[in-house]
């Protein structure tokens, strides 16, 4: 009976290990996430709740019963968890998967963002699969506060949760308004997460996604390619010159930032800045060097001057 | 000739519409831009190639190539050679290493996961799917 009020999920998971939880001495300072909402989880339809749980809370109001056709499989009694990270993407949200350890999980949590996390209530070899919502640890208890099912504030030892957790490949998934970003955030996967966006058709949540991070990290080449990119696809050519511009400035090294901005300097009619970018790019080469010869010569082309002798 | 007239132009123009509109909603990439794309995967293969590298950092396997007469640099030093798609090949079997736990599985995994690496490089010739590539 317990049981059938638990979620049974269909991840795709290995055998996991029933092995001694971990020892790690408890992370000092507590936190509580009080403003999370609760959703009281229907059935087994726990992913549907906990989903409902982090979009309102990050300013997409949403009821789980909106979600229950999009992301619940009533055969399986469960949903998937990639089809949680496209949901959240779809009401205009950063899907970000944090880095599998607790240590990243309390990160989020202090920085205020609530985490949604797989859980793997049973063991091994007869999973009971558990979506739930971490908002908050208590160091002085050693323990973690849950959203879950259909308790509100779930409080368990943090050794027991790091045990359920593990055995669900410590799967954890943030849903972020764009310009905010997960505090455990990599360039390069926050890159990958807002990219989605932009896939999925939602170019302005994108956009907000890249400044965001270029403000964190205003060195990182590719963000600063992904952000001038936006801004060029809908006409603001100027501010995606200046981007790139910043970027160099900051200290980026990437014949990629060079190249575009040759073509866009070109597209804004300045042509010896353009020049300037395209040798720039070249000078640099990389994997990618053939297209930086290619908008060398273009813009040479557009010059109507023909090569300069010696240039490959 | 007065209905196929029509009907060109009944056709015709929400076609045009249509073509009109996907040409704003999708930008046409200027010749020559790099798209984000790229980016977006040059950042993936190079996360690739820094994980093995972390892989061939740990003493076990460490020890596993030297007992098998393979000098452990060297064998870092090719990681920057492979291609895209043998690191995906590692890259997905390292994936399947068990964080913990079953020690027997763990052990299997890994030994085929450096025999795997060693075939890639040339070392060895174990798996017959394994294109080698550093001769």
């Amino acid at each position: 009976m317990i049981l059938r009020r638990l979620c049974l999920l269909l991840a795709l998971l290995a055998a996991g290990c029933a092995g001694p939880g971990v020892r790690t001495p408890p992370p000092s300072a507590g936190v509580e996430l009080t403003e999370v909402p609760f959703f009281p989880q229907q059935d087994y339809q726990c992913g549907p709740a906990a989903l409902a749980t982090v979009l309102t809370w990050s300013g997409a109001p949403t009821e789980p019963e909106q979600l229950v056709a999009r992301v619940y499989v009533p055969a399986r009694q469960g949903s998937l968890q990639p089809e949680l990270v496209a949901e959240a993407r779809r009401h205009g949200r950063l899907s970000y998967e944090i880095e599998p350890s607790f240590g990243a999980l309390l990160a989020e949590l202090r920085a205020g963002h609530p985490v949604l996390v797989l859980q793997n209530l049973g063991l091994g070899w007869w999973p009971v699969w558990h979506y739930a919502v971490v908002v908050g640890y208590d160091p002085d208890a050693d323990a973690v506060i849950l959203r879950s099912g259909r308790r509100p504030r779930h409080v368990v030892a943090r050794a027991t949760f790091e045990r359920t957790w593990r055995r669900a490949e410590r799967w954890g998934l943030l849903t972020l308004e764009p310009s905010r970003l997960p505090a455990s955030a990599s360039p390069e996967r926050l890159l990958a997460a807002a990219f989605e966006l932009e896939r999925g058709g939602d170019g302005s949540a994108a956009e907000r996604s890249y400044r965001a991070a270029l403000a964190r990290w205003p060195a990182e080449p590719r963000l600063a390619l992904a952000l001038a990119n936006r801004q060029y696809a809908r006409g603001a050519l100027a501010e995606a010159a200046a981007t790139l511009e910043r970027a160099l400035a900051a200290g980026a090294v990437d014949g990629m930032l060079y190249n575009n901005l040759a073509l866009i300097r070109l597209a804004l009619g300045d042509e010896d800045g353009a020049e300037r970018a395209a040798r720039r790019a070249v000078e640099l080469g990389g994997p990618l060097s053939d297209e930086f010869r290619d908008t060398l010569e273009q813009v040479l082309r557009a010059r109507s001057r023909p090569l300069l002798n010696g240039t490959p | 000739m007065e209905t196929m007239h029509s009907l060109t132009r009944w056709l015709c123009r929400p076609l045009a519409a249509v073509i009109f509109a996907t040409s704003l909603l999708v930008p046409t990439a200027h010749a020559g831009m790099i798209g984000t794309a790229v980016a977006v995967e040059q950042a993936r293969v190079e996360q690739q190639r820094d994980e093995l590298k972390r892989f061939l950092d740990r003493d076990e396997v460490r020890q596993q190539l030297e007992a098998w007469g393979v000098d452990p640099s060297d064998a870092k030093a090719r990681v920057d050679r492979l291609s895209e798609r043998e690191l995906a090949q590692m890259s997905e079997r390292m994936a399947e290493l068990p964080a913990g736990g079953n020690e027997i599985i763990g052990a299997l995994v890994f030994v085929f996961l450096v025999l795997l690496f060693t075939d890639i490089l040339g070392f060895t010739d174990v798996f017959p799917f394994v294109k080698k590539t550093v001769r």
